[in-house]
């Protein structure tokens, strides 16, 4: 091999990575802020959604409007009270027990933000609470699956889901975006001893369990079991329990 | 070699599309073609693309040591799908969602690689150029094709208005829900191309 062959072969190379390297990072930090932008609208658009305002009617310029009656707030899921934010260490990680890690997400932070919706009426402090919306997340098949619920004011029954990110199988688990099975969480509960369950082949709406059961997703039985696993885990003892039990004891927040 | 730039878009629609008489490039035709939405968006990615990236592999052609050759296309194609995926990114949020990481699959897309490899390695970058723009249009004939079925017949909606209107909606028709599925779009593809032999036998 001639020397020059592989002075030359090595220099291509450096020069070729260089270029794609200014390529990519070049279009990276260009489109960043967009980007960014794009996912804070998105954000903000889930939690509409989750809380129903966010309807097919609706525009992305109405996101704006209708965010002003959310109020964002930060609970302490060591306590189920709610902190301000000087106080929270957003970096403090609680590592799950595998035994309580049911949506085996192994670590997760000790403080959460929530959304509080207020009713349109009054947009002042005095307006009552009308939903909570509460961020999720668990290991589905291929990916974990971020949502958020939405809790009536009386901190047990549940008003919708919604996720928001996943990479589970399109038409499979994917169909968690199907409107027509995530109508079906409204008006659910937790049971106290077994959360809730998704059931293979249909829930049996005329059974007296049926408040805690949901359709489970067909052909896609490890994305249910996920989905299943992270509402129990997060409406559990070792989410959000506490701020539930607190909720529903004092009437409201 | 004389190239005429209409035979060089026009042939990969027909005569030698990429999917359906070169088998390239099936995978990602399955999964984004359940609606024409996601269609659109993958077909004018990977048609951009692969145009690029023929342009960009011609005009290095004559730098490439061969012990390489494989590897720096790769790297091409990889720049450019991750670009593309950052432009769908902050223009395109909502269609980038849906296709997810098929995006970044483009990379893996044999039809990228193979007209670089058949095409453009060996012809100068404006015909190479247009031979990926015209394969690409070949790819995005077929996804559309495909797509029109599987959305029209597994949900009764063309780019997500209502043709058929649903049972569940209170309308007459009943989904075809084995469209939704992959498996359809792999009957689907295979039809076509028992369609495309029929009217050219000669091709190979």
């Amino acid at each position: 091999m001639r020397a020059d062959s592989v002075k030359r072969t090595l220099t291509i190379t450096v020069l070729l990575c260089f270029a794609c390297s200014l390529l990519v990072a070049t279009s990276v930090v260009l489109l960043r802020p967009r980007q960014e932008a794009n996912k804070s609208l998105d954000l903000q658009k889930n939690i509409l959604q989750a809380a129903g305002l966010f309807t097919s009617q609706h525009r992305e310029r109405d996101i704006d409007g209708l965010f002003s009656r959310v109020e964002e707030r930060i609970v302490d899921l060591a306590t189920g009270e709610m902190v301000s934010g000087e106080q929270v260490n957003w970096q403090e990680k609680v590592v799950l027990n595998p035994a309580d890690d049911l949506a085996k997400i192994r670590e997760r932070g000790r403080y959460q933000k929530i959304y509080l919706v207020r009713g349109e009426a009054s947009t002042d402090d005095n307006g009552t609470v009308e939903k909570i919306i509460l961020p999720v997340y668990g290991k589905g098949l291929w990916s974990t699956l971020y949502g958020m619920v939405a809790m009536a004011p009386d901190g047990e029954t549940i008003l919708g889901l919604t996720f928001y990110q996943h990479g589970e199988t399109p038409g499979l688990g994917g169909e968690v975006d199907n409107p027509n099975w995530k109508k079906q969480w409204v008006g659910k509960k937790m049971d106290l001893a077994k959360g809730v369950s998704l059931v293979k082949g249909g829930v049996n709406l005329a059974a007296p369990g049926a408040i805690h059961q949901v359709d489970a997703l067909s052909g896609a039985t490890i994305t249910s079991r996920g989905v299943e696993n992270l509402i129990n885990y997060w409406l559990g003892a070792n989410g959000y329990g506490k701020l539930l039990a607190a909720w529903e004891k004092n009437h409201g927040i | 070699m004389e190239f005429s730039a209409k035979k060089l878009i026009l042939d990969p629609l027909y005569q030698n599309n990429p999917i359906t008489l070169q088998i390239l490039g099936i995978c990602s035709a399955l999964a984004v073609t359940t609606k024409l939405e996601t269609v659109m968006v993958m077909a004018l990615a990977v048609t951009l693309v692969t145009g690029l990236s023929n342009l960009a592999v011609s005009w290095l052609r004559n730098f490439m040591p061969a012990a390489i050759r494989i590897i720096v296309m790769m790297s091409v194609i990889a720049s450019l799908v991750i670009v593309a995926d950052q432009f769908m990114r902050a223009y395109a949020f909502e269609v980038s969602k849906q296709l997810s990481v098929y995006v970044g699959l483009i990379i893996t897309n044999c039809i990228v690689m193979g007209r670089a490899e058949a095409f453009a390695i060996k012809n100068p970058p404006w015909p190479s150029f247009l031979d990926g723009i015209g394969n690409g249009a070949g790819y995005s004939l077929i996804l559309i094709l495909v797509g029109v079925v599987r959305e029209l017949l597994g949900s009764g909606k063309l780019f997500g208005l209502t043709i058929l209107p649903l049972a569940s909606e209170g309308g007459w028709y009943v989904p075809n829900g084995m469209m939704l599925l992959a498996p359809s779009a792999f009957f689907l593809i295979g039809g076509i191309i028992w369609a495309m032999k029929t009217i050219y036998p000669n091709m190979r």
